[in-house]
């Protein structure tokens, strides 16, 4: 046994991946091939499952609706499609906003000495010693109608003697997408700083001496270096923002229903895990389509080295 | 047009140093690099090579003094503003990008007409013998082809200077011997000033017209490989280019340019030539080259003559080397072996008694600092 796990390469692979890949099986794999059988079944009336092999909560998602006109023609009821573009959009917002946002910050860090560095890194981990949900809340006091900054605007306004009507910020798109950024913006700093970092300042100084002033330097060499980074980190925020709910619920309210809220909802107050699961499926076929072509089209970074 | 290509006026570099002080990288330089001249700065680590150079890029400023470029003072203009371009140790190739973008990068910035950067991109590709591989990234070039793309990328802009910064370094020995020839060849086929820096002096020897031997951040000695090896000026210069031994001792009469010096160790005096201010009481080295001492056994001169017994020898085909102690210090003499023979007898063996012959011309007579 010792001696096939020195020889053996395949077999040193296999007991490497292992205790990862009984994990994977037991905890992912098992419960995916069991959502989708559920997704196939129907709700029982007291909130159990029948299982069975029909396409009907396939059917409600896509929205074409059989019930309309007592039965007697069908018709299109878009509201899933309508919660499931708005993720797509809201996640596309948000990673378009992280990387305007990482971007500078990830190149100022990386091109600090190197010994503020560290502490540069260590200022943006900070807020993650607090629990997410926590984080979120603290948005609802900032965000909220008699909250910090209507506070404060109405308090500067006083000062100056004009009438203030506080902004409706709270329970907006806007206040959900200013959520979602803030929780997921350090998975797009640390990714393009690695890459940026990677960078070695000799290139920088090539690039000076063939001619280049600066802002060429950034789109010729610069940018095109760190694309792996931004790769990784769009994965990184695109892929859970489209699953989350509790920033959509918080910050969102009753108005801003994401596919999070919705697969939610089916299973803690609808209670019907069948339509949940064909969400579920739903939302996961959409990611990795999503993520497919997007990496399709960048490549996950490296090839831009490599090939 | 300027009779220099590059100057160097009194430049000093200071940097600050983590623990709160200033460290010379360059103390004081003045260097006159000519039109077309292949010139080195030779100097052991950390003796203001790459802090010199970088100073002509642009990529540092002088703390104190200026550099000129075509007579024109360059104070504080970027790198992308001056007429030199660089080739880099690492070679910095941009790892992104093919050899033929690689090389067609420092044209597109000048804003050169498409046709025209392919024309010139093929051309010096072919020049540093690197056509066909236009479309291979660089992590699929050997460290040779890497430092030929360098070179390339560095060459096509056409630029009154170019500057390398140990480009051999990274090459295995072979390699670096016909990287070498072939840097020579090339720079005299196009004709551009090449600064290079090394602190391997034989390479500077084969390569350069002039030389410059840096030491601390000063400029000891610039000259001709000839001149540096035949006339150092200095101990530095004398110990740090070739081999060589050295006698110490003081000046007791000077006659013209011949030093008659007190060697404490041979309890005899040394007649020597004088190849640095000297005064009659100064202590004084003798610098005396290996291959510039004649064994001989018997006393073959009235003066400088000792007497000596062979300690060690090696035989290295073309010499000998022998190490002889004379006065209780090792002495290395290179005897070449002009004749073909196995006979034993032709050969020094140690214990053997010799006398040490030094022509007073092979002497060098220095400052001791
Ligand atoms: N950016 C810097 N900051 C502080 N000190 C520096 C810096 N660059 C160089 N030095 C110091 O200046 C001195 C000269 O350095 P330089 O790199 O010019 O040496 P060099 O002759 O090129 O040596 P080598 O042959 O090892 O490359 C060294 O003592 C070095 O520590
Ligand atoms: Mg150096």
């Amino acid at each position: 046994m010792l001696r096939k796990l020195r020889e053996d390469r395949s077999f040193q692979g296999a007991v490497l991946i292992s205790p990862t890949l009984l994990f994977m099986i037991g905890l992912l794999i098992i419960p995916l091939l069991l959502t989708l059988v559920i997704s196939f079944g129907s709700r029982a009336p007291d909130g159990t499952v029948i299982y069975g092999f029909s396409f009907d909560n396939y059917v409600r998602l896509s929205g074409v609706r059989t019930e309309c006109d007592n039965g007697k023609s069908l018709c299109l009821d878009p509201i899933y499609i309508q919660i499931l573009s708005r993720s797509l959009s809201l996640a596309f917002n948000t990673t378009v906003l992280a990387i305007l946002m990482a971007y500078p910050l990830a190149y100022f860090i990386a091109r600090a000495p190197a010994r503020k560095r560290n502490t540069f890194l260590f200022l943006i981990l900070v807020p993650m010693w607090t629990n997410f949900i926590i984080r979120v809340y603290a948005w609802m006091m900032l965000l909220r109608t008699q909250g910090v900054i209507n506070s404060v605007i109405g308090w500067l306004a006083g000062l100056v003697g004009l009438h203030f009507t506080p902004f409706e910020m709270l329970y907006t798109q806007g206040a959900v997408l200013v959520g979602m950024v803030y929780e997921f913006l350090p998975f797009m700093i640390l990714p393009i700083y690695t890459s940026l970092e990677k960078i070695e300042l000799s290139l920088y100084e090539a690039s000076a001496d063939l001619g280049a002033r600066p802002f060429r330097t950034f789109l010729r060499m610069t940018l095109p270096l760190s694309i792996p980074g931004v790769v990784a980190g769009t994965i990184l925020v695109f892929v859970p923002v489209m699953g989350t709910f509790i920033v959509s619920d918080l910050l969102g309210g009753r108005q801003i229903v994401l596919v999070g809220n919705l697969i939610q909802n089916q299973f803690l107050i609808a209670r019907d895990p069948t339509f949940g699961s064909a969400a579920s499926l739903m939302l996961m076929t959409l990611t990795l389509i999503v993520t497919y072509f997007y990496t399709r089209k960048f490549g996950f970074g490296e090839e831009i080295v490599t090939a | 047009m300027n009779e220099f290509c590059v100057e160097l006026r009194d430049v000093v570099k200071r940097f600050p140093t983590p623990e709160g002080s200033e460290v010379f990288a360059v103390d004081h330089v003045t260097m006159q690099i000519k039109n077309g001249e292949f010139f080195s700065m030779l100097g052991p680590s950390g003796c203001g090579k790459t802090t010199s150079l970088r100073m002509v890029a642009g990529f540092e400023w002088p703390t104190v003094g200026e550099v000129y470029i075509e007579g024109e003072a360059m104070g504080r203009r970027p790198p992308y503003l001056r007429p030199v371009n660089t080739v880099f140790q690492s070679y910095a190739l941009f790892p992104h990008m093919s050899v033929a973008e690689n090389v067609a990068y420092g044209l597109e910035m000048e804003k050169t007409p498409k046709y025209e950067i392919k024309r010139r991109v093929g051309e010096i590709l072919e020049m540093v013998k690197l056509s066909g591989m236009e479309r291979r990234k660089p992590r699929q070039l050997s460290g040779g082809q890497q430092q030929r793309v360098a070179l390339a990328r560095a060459l096509v802009k056409h630029p009154k200077v170019l500057l390398l910064d140990e480009p051999l370094g990274a090459l295995d020995l072979k390699l670096r011997k016909e990287m070498q020839l072939e840097l020579k060849a090339l720079q005299q086929e196009v004709g551009i000033t090449f600064v290079y820096v090394t602190h391997d002096q034989e390479e500077a020897l084969t390569m350069s017209d002039r030389i410059a031997v840096m030491d601390h951040g000063r400029v000891l000695q610039i000259g001709a490989p000839v001149e540096i090896y035949e006339r150092p000026n200095s101990r530095f210069v004398a110990d740090f280019i070739g081999e060589t031994n050295f006698l110490s001792g003081e000046a007791r009469a000077i006659e013209e340019d011949r030093v008659t010096v007190y060697i404490p160790s041979l309890k005899d005096e040394l007649v020597g030539a004088k190849a640095a201010p000297v005064n009659v009481g100064d202590q004084v080295v003798v610098s005396m080259r290996p291959e510039k001492i004649r064994l001989a056994s018997d006393r073959a001169l009235p003066q400088n003559c000792f007497s000596g017994i062979v300690l060690n020898t090696a035989y290295i085909g073309s010499d000998t080397r022998v190490i002889v102690d004379l006065g209780g210090a090792p002495l290395a003499v290179w005897e070449q072996n002009k004749i073909s023979t196995l006979d034993p007898e032709a050969y020094y063996a140690p214990g053997e008694q010799v006398w040490v012959v030094v022509l007073p011309e092979n002497a060098l007579v220095l400052q001791d600092v």
